[in-house]
């Protein structure tokens, strides 16, 4: 099963043409003693059939639980005809718009794409996408440092999410860029934008997570305020479903706006699938606009006057620019790219709305039923989106894992990242959630905490 | 036209809307959204017309032969999309307890398992997301290794001149000085050259093998001999593993660190630029830096294996785990070559290449470099013909378009000019690579008669040449109505 | 390939000339804005910038490269061609007016160890070959 077509014929044919004896001869280049005698460790081939009743049986054992996990990927509906066009072979099996005449459809809905995240996050430019959200926030930070030359300061709130924070301490360890991170309130679980030290002047940029990783909705105009006031960039991270209902991080503060947004656009039409892939975005202001790493489309004209598309300004990649390129990014996450794109023109601005709107509700909903449980309570009062961290009486762990055994997914653990919460969890409920599941998760919940 | 431009107010697809009572008041008006978004307002058949309209304008895999060097652009099995979109893979959230992922864990343990094997290095991670963090995790794993043993002088990555953009800029984003060394005339590593640049400044080579111009680095023994005596450690670029696949393995090679383009070698879909997938192997000594989350398996049970167990990693690449999704489509696919037929995806696309060679050589296109073997692609130069009429490889490469091929790699490698990376890849058949050849063979003597008429294609494409320079000099990135 | 007499060079293709107030200014000469073909567009240096010799201090951009502009002495950078960001297309029709930034060099007798026109035509022509 190695989807080879050659008949017999053929091959004799073939080695006929090159004038060689055999297939094996063709790898005489290859120094004998390097040559491998088998790959004996790996399994015998199996037929599409085999293969299907494996990976099915699989599945099934895994099974489908009731999910109220956010914390960074986010279940919603997606309709049915977002994957039936973007899986068409013309977008799945096609690559890097390299020929642009050859590529229109792939180029004219990227350009759809950044248009559509342009707007929504209120900025001037976006790009192609990049790998995930948190792979986007350190781009994000490298474009500011870039911009902001000599500055190798960043500040990031302790409130982003935690892996996020991770990924991005990996990425640019090696670039001597120093991270910072801002506390929270354990009052409102926000973050006090205003504390930021005059003298932290060397900042290149301060990090604003809006939602922040509890779901709680941040000051971003004093974020934004306060950022530039130090002579710092804002850096955005936003849901970008949240942007629907809260401002763009382009008029954010009583200046300008924020500089540059990142994050995930998994909540538009990508699904959960155990983590990836997802789809960073990253956008910008006109002034940063050099500095944006990645594949961007513009709009041009033929040789005829004719509109088209084609990639654009990549002189600063790696494939020109080598050792002096902006980032070593080849790729951005095209498939992904099309489902978003197809998703957000069939919901339109209206139907984001209710979606997140609805998602907003659901949360609401679920956090009153639990009010009735005895020693539930949200950990922060202030406004959230569709997410919320709940103080439990004992341990999350243990908690979760008893509502797993009702098959409900309770929420994300929070007491391995923030010890200081106590026993706490983030619970989020999209707008797939029905009232009956939210009876069912409030009872979950008493039943496990009861026994 | 945009989807914009089919907008009209008060359109929608409203059963896509959730019928839920919004209940806002808790959010301050000062926080709100006042305008919103420019989306546009279409029925669900205008955006399915649309879209599958747009589809159409693209050249791929599915439609055309697709002959791109150093990308693999064989075929895509529909079993691997359809299996990964399995509803139980596809509902899975990345935090939900390892107890309720087990099918779905042992999927990607046992891809883990089975790319070491095929490799011959030690320990795997499938964590980055596309080949170039792959790239990045090698390099970083390279500055670990030499960190923790205090040996900080060691500051500069070696590449071939030839080498792909990609391993100078993941080198220098992981804070490393790039120091180039030449190819010789047959193709290979300047050994000489190699011998003078190593030092104790050393930290690594990148080397892609078989090379970016389609030849097997003849001298891949002394080259593993000369950084390793100087203190280096050496790092495989896997775009052109398909070659070799259970031919010779990067491990046997002596490589240190490897990265793989599973959307390449492993034929999971390109997706118009995306999503990749970039697994890294390494050797024993390098096994301790492997970005997390890596899989293991203990009492029968497969679990996440994170920073705590592995303080030495040099950390986490993406939020949850790289694009998994793409991982299953990988792990279908190999089980369904298995052992077997791992040679053969060698064997095929190293004959079907040698080929299209020989047949081209035969039309006057001879390969850039005669006296060697093709690999699983090869180069030509189009110098001769660019002399001899002023038809470019850019023209010749639109013209193919116009015939209904997608072109090869144009301009790469750089080194050789005028130059077409052309890889046909395994799944092509004979017949296929025939009609490409009389196709060429059509473009040269057209480009004879009416040179014109080849440097004005493609004339039956949706779109003639585009004008870049307007496109970089007046950016256009973004409709606001 | 238009090399004026009258202006230095160095090897990295700017030429320079030496104002009536002790000032350099500097571009790219012909050869380079051929080389590099459509320019699309100049990243410049802030006035008021050191620089050393040799360091990289602008950018000039065109479709299918972006190269680095150097400065040939050492000084601080007094002026800019603003208007000349507006038009980088400037560059490609006349190099020689089209100056990309001015600098007040810290030792204008260093002038001397930059190359006259033909040196420059020798070394741009065995580049070429």
């Amino acid at each position: 099963m190695s989807f080879i077509p050659h008949t017999a014929a053929d091959v004799g044919a073939m080695l006929c043409e090159i004038g060689a004896e055999s297939i094996e001869a063709l790898f005489d280049e290859i120094p004998a003693g390097l040559r491998c005698a088998g790959l004996e460790r790996l399994p015998a081939a199996m037929n599409e059939a085999e293969v299907t009743r494996l990976m099915q049986s699989r599945a099934r054992a895994d099974g489908l639980a009731l999910n109220f996990i956010g914390a960074g990927a986010y279940e919603h509906h997606i309709p049915a005809a977002v994957w039936q066009i973007a899986g068409r072979g013309e977008f799945y099996t096609s690559y890097t718009p390299y020929q642009a005449e050859a590529s229109q459809g792939t180029l004219q809905l990227l350009y759809e794409f950044q248009s559509m995240m342009a707007s929504l996050t209120g900025m001037d430019a976006s790009n192609a996408s990049v790998y995930d959200g948190a792979s986007a926030a350190a781009e994000a930070i490298l474009m500011a440092v870039r911009a902001k030359r000599g500055a190798r300061r960043v500040l990031i709130p302790a409130a982003l999410h935690p892996l996020y924070r991770r990924t991005v301490r990996s990425i640019v360890a090696a670039q001597g860029i120093e991270l910072v991170e801002l506390p929270w309130e354990a009052a409102s679980g926000t973050t006090n934008w205003k504390a930021i030290a005059a003298g932290a002047q060397e900042a290149a940029a301060v990090v604003v997570a809006q939602p922040n990783f509890f779901g709680v909705i941040e000051d971003a105009d004093a974020a934004t305020d306060r950022a530039h006031e130090i002579g710092a960039l804002a850096i955005a991270a936003c849901n970008p479903l949240a942007l629907a209902l809260l401002a763009p991080p382009g008029r954010w503060g009583s200046g300008a706006g924020a500089d540059i947004c990142c994050g995930d656009a998994q909540p538009f039409g990508i699904p959960l699938s155990g983590g990836g892939p997802y789809l960073g975005y990253l956008t910008c202001k006109q002034p940063l606009l050099r500095q944006l790493p990645g594949r961007i489309v513009g709009r041009t004209v033929d040789l005829d006057g004719k509109t088209g598309y084609t990639l654009t300004l990549q002189a600063r990649e790696q494939h020109i620019r080598r050792a002096k390129a902006t980032s070593n990014i080849c790729t951005n996450q095209g498939l992904m790219t099309a489902a978003a794109t197809i998703h957000l023109a069939l919901v339109g601005a209206e139907g984001l709305h209710r979606i997140a709107a609805a998602s907003h509700a659901r949360t609401r909903e679920l956090c009153a039923r639990l009010a009735a449980i005895p020693g539930v309570r949200p950990l922060f009062p202030g406004p959230f989106f569709h997410e919320r961290a709940i103080g439990l009486p004992r341990p999350a762990a243990g908690v979760l894992e008893r509502m797993v055994r009702n098959g409900i997914l309770g929420g994300h653990d929070l007491s391995q990242d923030y010890p200081e919460l106590g026993h706490a969890l983030l619970v989020c409920a999209t707008e797939t959630k029905t009232g009956a599941d939210l009876d069912r998760y409030a009872e979950a919940l008493a039943e496990a905490l009861s026994c | 036209m945009l989807i914009f431009e089919l907008s009209r107010p008060g359109r929608r697809s409203a059963q896509l809307a959730p019928a839920i009572r919004e209940n806002t008041d808790d959010i301050p008006e000062r926080a709100r959204r006042v305008q919103p978004p420019l989306l546009p307002e279409v029925s669900e058949l205008d955006a399915v017309r649309h879209y599958t309209r747009l589809s159409q304008r693209n050249f791929s895999i599915d439609t055309q032969f697709y002959p791109l060097g150093s990308c693999t652009m064989k075929y895509n099995p529909r079993a691997a999309h359809a299996l990964a979109m399995l509803p139980e893979f596809l509902a899975r959230h990345p935090l939900a307890p390892e107890a309720t992922g087990q099918g779905f864990l042992a999927c990607l343990h046992e891809l883990q398992e089975m790319l070491a094997e095929i490799t011959g290095m030690a320990a795997v991670s499938l964590t980055p997301m596309a080949g170039a963090q792959g790239e990045f995790a090698g390099v970083a794993m390279i500055r670990a290794y030499h960190g923790a043993r205090g040996d900080h002088a060691r500051n500069e990555i070696i590449v071939p001149d030839a080498a792909h953009g990609t391993n100078p800029a993941s080198a220098t984003v992981c804070g490393f000085k790039v120091r180039e060394v030449p190819t010789t005339a047959e193709g290979n590593v300047d050994l000489g050259a190699l011998a003078a640049a190593v030092g104790p400044q050393t930290a690594g080579l990148m080397l892609t093998n078989p090379s970016t111009l389609g030849v097997f680095e003849a001298g891949i023994v002394e080259i593993q001999r000369i950084v390793h005596a100087a203190g280096g450690l050496t790092y495989y670029d896997g775009a052109n593993l398909n070659a070799i696949l259970g031919k010779v393995r990067p491990g046997d090679m002596g490589f240190d660190a490897i990265h793989m383009n599973l959307h390449k070698t492993f034929s999971t879909p390109h997706g118009g630029g995306g999503p990749g997938a970039g697994a890294v192997g390494v050797s024993e000594r390098l096994a301790a830096y492997l970005p997390v989350p890596l899989l293991g398996r203990e009492g029968g049970l497969y679990r996440w294996i994170g920073e705590r167990e592995r303080p030495q990693s040099i950390g986490r690449l993406s939020a949850f785990m790289g694009n998994a999704g793409v991982l299953l489509r990988a792990w279908v696919y190999a089980r369904m070559l298995g052992r077997e037929g791992m040679a053969r995806v060698a064997d095929f696309s190293t004959l079907n290449a040698n080929y299209l060679m020989a047949r081209l050589a035969r039309i006057g296109l001879p390969p850039f470099f005669p006296a060697r073997r093709a690999s699983h692609e090869f180069v030509v130069s189009l110098k001769p013909l660019k002399d001899e009429t002023g038809v470019s490889a850019m023209d010749v490469a639109k013209c193919l378009l116009d015939k209904g091929f997608h072109a090869p790699t144009t301009y790469f490698p750089a080194l050789v000019p005028e130059c077409l990376l052309i890889e046909p890849t395994e799944t092509e058949s004979k017949q296929t690579l025939d009609a490409f050849a009389d196709a060429l063979a059509e473009i040269l003597d057209l480009a004879r008669r009416d040179p014109q008429r080849v440097k004005g294609s493609p004339w039956t494409l949706p779109v003639r040449r585009l004008d870049d320079v307007r496109a970089a000099r007046e950016p256009d990135l973004a409709w606001n109505g | 390939m238009n090399i004026p007499e009258n202006l230095r060079y160095t090897a990295t293709h700017e030429w320079v000339r030496l104002e009536a107030d002790g000032t350099l200014t500097v571009g790219i000469t012909d050869h380079a804005q051929e080389l590099l073909g459509d320019i699309v567009f100049l990243e410049l240096p802030e006035a008021g910038r050191r620089v050393a010799a040799g360091e990289e201090c602008a950018v000039v951009e065109s479709v299918k490269a972006a190269s680095d502009i150097y400065a040939p002495l050492a000084g601080e950078v007094v002026a800019v061609n603003t208007p000349a960001t507006d038009d980088p297309a400037a560059v490609n029709r006349d190099p020689y007016a089209a100056w990309l930034f001015r600098i007040r060099p810290d030792d204008a007798g260093a002038m001397a160890g930059l190359l006259d026109a033909a040196a420059y035509r020798h070394a741009a022509e065995s580049e070429s070959h």
